[in-house]
């Protein structure tokens, strides 16, 4: 079986990002970027699924500029066996990034798409569910445990109400929940080794996709800035100040 | 004119608040019809729950066997099939809704606002991006149904007992898949409030040190007749259950009074809380980020101040 990766970058969840003043976007120039931290919960659960035997070949995908083959080559070196880079200078929203799947799908044929279950410089938690939809298959979103066995995937779901199990028949599309793993760090020699691994640069415009970005952002502002609170300095006080406000 | 669908989220033969919350934002779009559809094997005491919901017109139902489990792959064209003659559907933004809207959307071929913190226009609306760490107005393009999640801490749920909508039944002549399959749901049982509609929360974090230890923020909200969070820490150290985080990742939260503990307040866990009323925390180290959003702090030792809280109630 071949597993499909969704490997996409965002700013760098440790950083505190900043608005631009004029509202016209965040800023990201100088800013590190990272891999999703769902998606790398996502190639770290296919390295295991090969590993087990589960898997031949693991496949990263990333949509996004030229500069995007760096990115790539982590993926690899933590152990991917190959990437598909679909070139765009723009900025790609969920639709069209699940009907770009689609066309990786219908050419590479995997039994498994896993991708994280939502980007967090975004944080839409759409583009599996959409691939599934259009694809026509089981979806097993928020994922913490993940087992392959018989053509068909039991998948342990984190849900508000707590954990709840599912199967779904193969092909399938997963989305990776924080608990589903922890990724493993990058060696130096598997750096060496990622560089002579392939990656297929593909151009967005030779695969057709129909366009799906319709939602047009016009504004970014700060969050609204919480009054500076006080401090107290015993529970006597503060007892007395929640009293006060009437929360006790 | 709008008309709006909103998908009435249940479990275990209850409607969740978070229907009413989401029926709140459909009524700030103004349209002249807000209908509830409820997915269920049958729908009789849910139905006529949403039918009390002050602002609902009509509550449709769809009673098939299929629908026991609330399985996105077996509702979405479902609610495919229902959204024709509609100009927006709702869900709220919990794990239900986030499963479930999206596949709708791919469905419909239109894509998909998560997180509505305001409605702004009938196809304009506010949401974070960024952890919370930035608001962006969007706008829909009105040539295609809205599909769109409803960010639950931001809208307060409408009365419960103020409406009277008929209630229709539907026969949909809608294909489903057998491919997806509901094993089992494990919930972590609890008598205490619901963490997502509290009205106090008290959540713990890694400074509560243990699974034991925790007995010390379980017996102080149930002293104050609170709900009980924790952050990733705490989770992750196996200190609680993880339908228990409150966070970006976890459950979004805007409780009157929210007492974090032994939380420093790391960025993913402030999205969780930032609609808060009034923000609590006694953490030891003074430098710790929760303060920068706390409205009262308190420095020092929980396990010594949580004891003194408690006598001076």
């Amino acid at each position: 079986m071949k597993i499909l990766v969704g490997y996409k970058r965002v700013v760098d969840y440790n950083v505190r990002i900043q608005v631009k003043p004029d509202g016209t976007g965040v800023v990201t120039e100088g800013v590190k970027l990272s891999a999703n931290p769902f998606d790398d919960i996502a190639l770290e659960e296919a390295l295991r699924l090969r590993e087990k035997g589960v898997a031949e070949e693991v496949v990263i995908v990333g949509i996004g500029p030229a500069d995007l083959t760096a990115h790539l080559r982590n993926g690899l070196a933590m152990g991917a066996n190959r990437a598909i880079h679909v070139t765009t200078a723009d900025a790609i929203q969920p639709l069209t990034a699940a009907r770009t799947f689609l066309k990786l799908v219908e050419k590479e044929q995997p039994g498994l798409v896993i991708l994280g279950k939502q980007a967090i410089d975004d944080d839409a938690n759409q583009a599996g569910q959409m691939l599934a939809a259009l694809w026509d298959r089981p979806q097993a979103t928020f994922a913490s445990k993940v087992e392959i066995a018989d053509g068909k995937a039991t998948v342990t779901r984190e849900v508000d109400a707590g954990l709840e199990t599912i199967e779904a028949e193969l092909p399938a599309v997963i989305t990776t929940d924080l608990r589903l793993n922890e990724p493993r760090f990058i060696k130096l020699p598997d750096i060496m080794k990622a560089k002579s691994k392939p990656i297929d640069v593909i151009e967005f415009g030779s695969l057709g996709v129909e366009g799906g970005d319709h939602l047009k952002t016009t504004h970014y502002a700060a969050p609204p800035k919480r009054s500076k609170g006080v401090m107290v300095k015993d529970a006597a006080e503060l007892v007395a100040t929640l009293k006060q406000k009437g929360l006790l | 004119m709008s008309k709006i669908l909103v998908i009435a989220e249940h479990l275990d033969g209850k409607l969740n608040p978070s229907t009413a919350r989401a029926v709140s934002a459909a009524a700030a779009v103004k349209p002249e019809a807000v209908d509830v559809l409820v997915l269920i094997d049958s729908a009789d005491a849910i139905a006529a729950e949403a039918a009390k919901i002050e602002g609902v017109s009509r509550v449709l139902t769809a009673s098939r066997a299929e629908n026991a489990h609330a399985l996105a792959a077996v509702l979405a064209p479902q609610v495919a099939k229902v959204a024709a003659g509609y100009s927006h559907v709702f869900a709220p933004s919990t794990t239900f809704g986030k499963d479930l809207a999206p596949r709708v959307a791919a469905l419909l071929g239109v894509a998909q606002v998560s997180d509505v913190m305001s409605v702004e226009g009938a196809h304009t609306f506010k949401r974070p991006i960024y952890a919370g760490n930035a608001i962006v107005t969007v706008e829909a393009d009105p040539a295609q149904t809205v599909v769109a999640t409803i960010r639950t801490a931001s809208w307060s749920a409408a009365a419960s007992d103020a409406g009277n909508a008929p209630i229709e039944a539907l026969n949909l002549d809608v294909a489903l898949p057998s491919h997806t399959r509901f094993v089992e749901l494990k919930q972590g049982k609890s008598d205490r409030p619901d963490l997502q509609s509290a009205s106090k929360v008290v959540s713990g974090g890694r400074g509560v040190g243990s699974k034991e230890n925790f007995e010390i923020i379980y017996k102080f909200a149930d002293k104050i007749g609170a709900a009980v969070g924790a952050s990733r820490a705490a989770v992750d150290a196996g200190y609680v259950p993880n339908e228990m985080q409150v966070g970006q990742t976890g459950k979004i939260i805007a409780p009157e009074l929210y007492m974090a503990i032994g939380i420093s307040g790391a960025i993913q866990h402030l999205t969780g809380i930032k609609d808060a009323g009034t923000i609590v925390a006694i953490n030891k180290d003074g430098e710790a980020p929760i303060f920068e959003v706390a409205d009262i702090g308190l420095v020092g030792d929980l396990f010594k101040i949580i004891p003194e809280i408690e006598q001076a109630i």
